[in-house]
Protein backbone atom coordinates (compact mmCIF):
# COMPACT_ATOMS: atom_id res chain seq x y z
CA UNK A 1 0.00 0.00 0.00
CA UNK A 2 2.75 2.42 0.91
CA UNK A 3 4.47 2.77 -2.45
CA UNK A 4 6.17 6.12 -2.15
CA UNK A 5 8.01 7.04 -5.30
CA UNK A 6 11.67 7.69 -4.57
CA UNK A 7 13.73 10.15 -6.51
CA UNK A 8 17.01 8.98 -8.05
CA UNK A 9 18.55 12.11 -6.65
CA UNK A 10 17.59 12.55 -2.96
CA UNK A 11 18.25 16.29 -3.26
CA UNK A 12 15.00 16.44 -5.16
CA UNK A 13 12.93 15.05 -2.27
CA UNK A 14 13.04 18.26 -0.25
CA UNK A 15 12.54 20.40 -3.35
CA UNK A 16 9.54 18.32 -4.43
CA UNK A 17 8.04 18.63 -0.98
CA UNK A 18 8.37 22.41 -1.15
CA UNK A 19 6.75 22.39 -4.59
CA UNK A 20 3.83 20.32 -3.27
CA UNK A 21 3.37 22.70 -0.34
CA UNK A 22 3.40 25.71 -2.66
CA UNK A 23 0.90 24.27 -5.17
CA UNK A 24 -1.42 21.92 -3.25
CA UNK A 25 -4.01 24.64 -2.81
CA UNK A 26 -3.73 25.52 -6.52
CA UNK A 27 -1.83 27.53 -9.11
CA UNK A 28 -2.22 31.30 -9.48
CA UNK A 29 -4.55 32.20 -12.35
CA UNK A 30 -2.09 34.38 -14.25
CA UNK A 31 -0.33 34.32 -17.64
CA UNK A 32 2.84 32.79 -16.16
CA UNK A 33 1.73 30.63 -13.20
CA UNK A 34 4.90 28.53 -13.09
CA UNK A 35 7.34 31.44 -12.99
CA UNK A 36 5.27 33.01 -10.22
CA UNK A 37 5.53 29.85 -8.08
CA UNK A 38 9.24 29.50 -8.96
CA UNK A 39 9.88 33.05 -7.80
CA UNK A 40 8.09 32.34 -4.53
CA UNK A 41 10.30 29.25 -4.02
CA UNK A 42 13.40 31.11 -5.22
CA UNK A 43 14.24 28.51 -7.86
CA UNK A 44 14.56 28.81 -11.66
CA UNK A 45 11.27 28.41 -13.57
CA UNK A 46 12.79 25.69 -15.74
CA UNK A 47 13.69 23.64 -12.65
CA UNK A 48 10.12 23.91 -11.35
CA UNK A 49 8.71 22.83 -14.71
CA UNK A 50 11.17 19.91 -14.88
CA UNK A 51 10.19 18.72 -11.38
CA UNK A 52 6.46 18.96 -12.17
CA UNK A 53 7.05 17.03 -15.37
CA UNK A 54 9.02 14.38 -13.42
CA UNK A 55 6.23 14.05 -10.83
CA UNK A 56 3.71 13.64 -13.66
CA UNK A 57 5.86 10.95 -15.25
CA UNK A 58 6.02 8.84 -12.08
CA UNK A 59 2.36 9.53 -11.27
CA UNK A 60 2.86 11.54 -8.11
CA UNK A 61 0.85 14.12 -10.03
CA UNK A 62 -2.19 12.59 -11.71
CA UNK A 63 -2.69 15.63 -13.91
CA UNK A 64 -2.66 19.41 -13.86
CA UNK A 65 -5.96 21.09 -14.59
CA UNK A 66 -9.34 22.17 -13.25
CA UNK A 67 -11.84 20.31 -11.07
CA UNK A 68 -15.45 21.26 -11.78
CA UNK A 69 -18.06 21.24 -9.04
CA UNK A 70 -20.17 18.38 -10.40
CA UNK A 71 -23.24 19.52 -8.46
CA UNK A 72 -23.13 22.86 -10.26
CA UNK A 73 -22.83 21.07 -13.60
CA UNK A 74 -26.10 19.32 -12.76
CA UNK A 75 -24.68 15.94 -11.75
CA UNK A 76 -26.43 15.85 -8.39
CA UNK A 77 -26.75 12.08 -7.98
CA UNK A 78 -23.81 9.82 -7.31
CA UNK A 79 -23.98 6.11 -6.82
CA UNK A 80 -21.15 3.89 -5.74
CA UNK A 81 -21.71 0.78 -7.84
CA UNK A 82 -20.09 -2.34 -6.43
CA UNK A 83 -19.52 -5.59 -8.32
CA UNK A 84 -18.58 -9.14 -7.43
CA UNK A 85 -16.21 -10.19 -10.21
CA UNK A 86 -14.01 -13.26 -10.36
CA UNK A 87 -10.42 -12.27 -9.53
CA UNK A 88 -9.18 -13.95 -12.71
CA UNK A 89 -11.01 -11.47 -14.95
CA UNK A 90 -10.99 -8.35 -12.81
CA UNK A 91 -8.37 -6.52 -14.90
CA UNK A 92 -10.38 -6.99 -18.07
CA UNK A 93 -13.65 -5.94 -16.39
CA UNK A 94 -12.05 -2.99 -14.57
CA UNK A 95 -10.63 -1.60 -17.79
CA UNK A 96 -13.99 -2.10 -19.50
CA UNK A 97 -15.80 -0.14 -16.76
CA UNK A 98 -13.23 2.64 -16.67
CA UNK A 99 -13.89 3.46 -20.30
CA UNK A 100 -17.62 4.00 -19.83
CA UNK A 101 -19.16 7.45 -19.85
CA UNK A 102 -20.05 8.67 -16.31
CA UNK A 103 -17.70 6.31 -14.47
CA UNK A 104 -15.29 8.68 -12.70
CA UNK A 105 -13.37 6.28 -10.45
CA UNK A 106 -12.82 2.55 -10.76
CA UNK A 107 -10.95 0.51 -8.16
CA UNK A 108 -10.36 -3.06 -7.07
CA UNK A 109 -10.76 -3.40 -3.28
CA UNK A 110 -10.61 -6.33 -0.83
CA UNK A 111 -13.67 -8.48 -0.05
CA UNK A 112 -14.85 -9.26 3.48
CA UNK A 113 -16.58 -12.62 3.20
CA UNK A 114 -19.25 -13.52 3.95
CA UNK A 115 -20.78 -10.08 4.55
CA UNK A 116 -19.11 -8.16 1.70
CA UNK A 117 -18.39 -9.98 -1.56
CA UNK A 118 -17.87 -6.95 -3.83
CA UNK A 119 -14.33 -6.41 -5.10
CA UNK A 120 -14.81 -3.84 -7.87
CA UNK A 121 -16.02 -0.29 -7.17
CA UNK A 122 -17.12 2.16 -9.88
CA UNK A 123 -18.45 5.62 -9.06
CA UNK A 124 -21.31 6.50 -11.39
CA UNK A 125 -22.64 10.05 -11.65
CA UNK A 126 -25.90 11.28 -13.12
CA UNK A 127 -28.37 14.13 -13.12
CA UNK A 128 -30.68 12.09 -10.88
CA UNK A 129 -30.90 8.65 -9.29
CA UNK A 130 -32.91 7.24 -12.18
CA UNK A 131 -30.12 8.11 -14.59
CA UNK A 132 -27.55 6.48 -12.29
CA UNK A 133 -29.71 3.34 -11.97
CA UNK A 134 -30.18 3.16 -15.74
CA UNK A 135 -26.44 3.52 -16.25
CA UNK A 136 -25.67 0.77 -13.76
CA UNK A 137 -28.21 -1.51 -15.47
CA UNK A 138 -26.49 -0.84 -18.80
CA UNK A 139 -23.19 -1.83 -17.22
CA UNK A 140 -24.77 -4.99 -15.78
CA UNK A 141 -26.10 -5.93 -19.21
CA UNK A 142 -22.73 -5.26 -20.77
CA UNK A 143 -20.91 -7.42 -18.22
CA UNK A 144 -23.45 -10.25 -18.39
CA UNK A 145 -22.24 -13.23 -16.39
CA UNK A 146 -18.84 -11.67 -15.75
CA UNK A 147 -20.39 -10.08 -12.66
CA UNK A 148 -21.95 -12.48 -10.16
CA UNK A 149 -23.89 -9.70 -8.44
CA UNK A 150 -23.90 -5.97 -7.95
CA UNK A 151 -25.45 -3.21 -5.89
CA UNK A 152 -25.61 0.61 -5.87
CA UNK A 153 -24.96 2.62 -2.73
CA UNK A 154 -26.36 6.13 -3.05
CA UNK A 155 -25.01 8.82 -0.80
CA UNK A 156 -27.74 10.28 1.38
CA UNK A 157 -25.67 12.86 3.25
CA UNK A 158 -22.19 14.39 3.15
CA UNK A 159 -20.95 14.07 6.72
CA UNK A 160 -17.54 15.62 6.17
CA UNK A 161 -15.57 16.95 3.24
CA UNK A 162 -12.11 18.42 3.54
CA UNK A 163 -9.25 18.36 1.08
CA UNK A 164 -6.22 16.16 1.38
CA UNK A 165 -3.34 18.17 2.77
CA UNK A 166 0.31 17.53 3.46
CA UNK A 167 1.11 18.79 6.91
CA UNK A 168 3.72 21.51 7.10
CA UNK A 169 6.72 19.94 8.80
CA UNK A 170 8.26 23.39 9.11
CA UNK B 1 -22.04 29.26 -18.57
CA UNK B 2 -21.60 29.67 -22.32
CA UNK B 3 -19.92 27.49 -24.92
CA UNK B 4 -16.45 28.88 -24.15
CA UNK B 5 -16.85 28.08 -20.43
CA UNK B 6 -17.94 24.56 -21.35
CA UNK B 7 -15.00 24.12 -23.70
CA UNK B 8 -12.63 25.36 -21.00
CA UNK B 9 -14.03 22.90 -18.45
CA UNK B 10 -13.98 20.00 -20.89
CA UNK B 11 -10.42 20.74 -22.05
CA UNK B 12 -8.78 21.73 -18.77
CA UNK B 13 -10.05 18.66 -16.93
CA UNK B 14 -7.58 16.63 -18.95
CA UNK B 15 -4.38 18.59 -19.15
CA UNK B 16 -3.04 22.05 -18.46
CA UNK B 17 0.31 22.47 -20.24
CA UNK B 18 3.59 22.93 -18.39
CA UNK B 19 5.23 25.84 -20.25
CA UNK B 20 5.99 29.54 -19.80
CA UNK B 21 2.63 30.81 -21.08
CA UNK B 22 0.15 27.93 -20.75
CA UNK B 23 -3.00 30.04 -21.26
CA UNK B 24 -1.51 31.52 -24.43
CA UNK B 25 -0.90 28.02 -25.75
CA UNK B 26 -4.46 26.94 -24.88
CA UNK B 27 -5.91 30.05 -26.51
CA UNK B 28 -5.06 28.64 -29.93
CA UNK B 29 -6.94 25.37 -29.45
CA UNK B 30 -9.87 27.04 -27.68
CA UNK B 31 -10.13 29.78 -30.27
CA UNK B 32 -9.83 32.50 -27.63
CA UNK B 33 -7.18 34.77 -26.14
CA UNK B 34 -4.83 34.43 -23.19
CA UNK B 35 -6.56 37.24 -21.24
CA UNK B 36 -10.02 35.89 -21.92
CA UNK B 37 -9.10 32.39 -20.67
CA UNK B 38 -7.52 33.77 -17.50
CA UNK B 39 -10.62 35.86 -16.80
CA UNK B 40 -12.96 32.95 -17.45
CA UNK B 41 -11.06 30.49 -15.21
CA UNK B 42 -10.89 33.07 -12.40
CA UNK B 43 -14.61 33.84 -12.75
CA UNK B 44 -15.53 30.15 -12.62
CA UNK B 45 -13.37 29.67 -9.51
CA UNK B 46 -15.05 32.69 -7.91
CA UNK B 47 -18.54 31.42 -8.70
CA UNK B 48 -17.75 27.93 -7.43
CA UNK B 49 -18.29 26.26 -10.81
CA UNK B 50 -14.65 25.17 -10.50
CA UNK B 51 -13.42 23.98 -7.13
CA UNK B 52 -9.74 23.76 -8.03
CA UNK B 53 -7.08 24.75 -10.52
CA UNK B 54 -3.62 23.20 -10.28
CA UNK B 55 -1.81 19.87 -9.90
CA UNK B 56 -3.78 16.90 -8.52
CA UNK B 57 -1.38 15.00 -6.30
CA UNK B 58 -1.58 11.26 -5.78
CA UNK B 59 -1.37 10.90 -1.98
CA UNK B 60 -0.14 7.30 -2.00
CA UNK B 61 2.64 7.96 -4.49
CA UNK B 62 3.67 10.99 -2.41
CA UNK B 63 4.51 8.60 0.44
CA UNK B 64 1.24 8.87 2.32
CA UNK B 65 -1.48 6.29 2.82
CA UNK B 66 -5.10 6.49 1.74
CA UNK B 67 -7.97 4.11 2.31
CA UNK B 68 -11.72 3.82 1.97
CA UNK B 69 -13.30 2.53 5.18
CA UNK B 70 -16.84 1.38 5.90
CA UNK B 71 -18.86 0.86 9.07
CA UNK B 72 -22.26 -0.58 9.93
CA UNK B 73 -23.58 2.03 12.33
CA UNK B 74 -26.84 1.37 14.22
CA UNK B 75 -29.40 4.03 13.23
CA UNK B 76 -29.90 5.27 16.81
CA UNK B 77 -26.16 5.85 17.25
CA UNK B 78 -25.57 7.42 13.84
CA UNK B 79 -25.16 11.06 14.89
CA UNK B 80 -22.99 10.21 17.86
CA UNK B 81 -20.69 8.00 15.76
CA UNK B 82 -20.53 10.66 13.03
CA UNK B 83 -19.16 13.12 15.57
CA UNK B 84 -16.66 10.59 16.91
CA UNK B 85 -15.40 9.67 13.42
CA UNK B 86 -15.31 13.23 12.06
CA UNK B 87 -13.28 14.35 15.07
CA UNK B 88 -10.28 12.56 13.56
CA UNK B 89 -8.32 14.98 11.36
CA UNK B 90 -7.23 11.97 9.27
CA UNK B 91 -10.84 11.52 8.07
CA UNK B 92 -10.90 13.50 4.83
CA UNK B 93 -14.39 12.68 3.47
CA UNK B 94 -17.30 10.96 5.13
CA UNK B 95 -20.56 9.98 3.44
CA UNK B 96 -23.75 8.38 4.67
CA UNK B 97 -24.98 5.75 2.18
CA UNK B 98 -28.21 3.80 1.97
CA UNK B 99 -26.94 0.31 2.79
CA UNK B 100 -26.30 -1.83 5.85
CA UNK B 101 -22.74 -0.50 5.52
CA UNK B 102 -24.02 3.02 6.01
CA UNK B 103 -20.93 5.09 6.81
CA UNK B 104 -18.11 5.40 4.26
CA UNK B 105 -15.08 7.55 4.89
CA UNK B 106 -11.65 8.17 3.41
CA UNK B 107 -8.64 8.09 5.71
CA UNK B 108 -5.58 10.04 4.55
CA UNK B 109 -2.35 9.90 6.53
CA UNK B 110 1.34 10.42 5.90
CA UNK B 111 2.27 6.77 6.55
CA UNK B 112 0.77 3.28 6.61
CA UNK B 113 1.53 3.00 10.33
CA UNK B 114 -0.41 6.19 11.03
CA UNK B 115 -3.32 4.84 8.99
CA UNK B 116 -3.43 1.58 10.99
CA UNK B 117 -3.21 3.50 14.27
CA UNK B 118 -6.06 5.80 13.27
CA UNK B 119 -8.20 2.85 12.23
CA UNK B 120 -7.69 1.20 15.62
CA UNK B 121 -8.40 4.46 17.43
CA UNK B 122 -11.70 4.84 15.54
CA UNK B 123 -12.71 1.28 16.48
CA UNK B 124 -11.83 1.94 20.11
CA UNK B 125 -13.64 5.25 20.26
CA UNK B 126 -16.84 3.99 18.57
CA UNK B 127 -16.85 0.32 19.56
CA UNK B 128 -17.74 -0.53 15.96
CA UNK B 129 -15.75 -2.60 13.49
CA UNK B 130 -14.08 -0.67 10.66
CA UNK B 131 -13.87 -2.47 7.30
CA UNK B 132 -10.63 -1.27 5.72
CA UNK B 133 -10.86 -1.31 1.91
CA UNK B 134 -7.71 0.27 0.44
CA UNK B 135 -7.53 0.22 -3.32
CA UNK B 136 -5.65 -2.79 -4.63
CA UNK B 137 -5.71 -1.58 -8.18
CA UNK B 138 -6.86 1.58 -9.93
CA UNK B 139 -8.28 1.28 -13.43
CA UNK B 140 -7.81 3.98 -16.01
CA UNK B 141 -10.83 6.26 -16.30
CA UNK B 142 -11.20 7.74 -19.75
CA UNK B 143 -13.86 10.41 -19.36
CA UNK B 144 -14.48 13.22 -16.96
CA UNK B 145 -17.54 15.39 -16.39
CA UNK B 146 -18.97 16.85 -19.55
CA UNK B 147 -20.14 20.45 -19.06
Amino acid sequence: MNQAVKNDNPDNDELDRRIVMATQSGLPVVANPYSQIAEQLEIPTQLLMDRLEAMKQDNRIRRIGVVPNHYKLGYTANGMSVWDVDDSIINEVGEQLGQLDMVTHCYQRPRFLPEWSYNLFAMVHGHDREEVRAKVEQIATLLGNKARKHDILFSTRILKKTGLRLKDKG
Amino acid sequence: MDQLDKNIINTLQYDFPICDRPFARLAETLNSTEDELINRVQAMLDSGLLTRFGPMYNAVNMGGALSLCAMKVPEEKFNEVTEQVNAFAEVAHNYQRDHEMNMWFVLATESQQELNDTLNAIENSTGIRVYNMPKEKEFFVGLHFKA
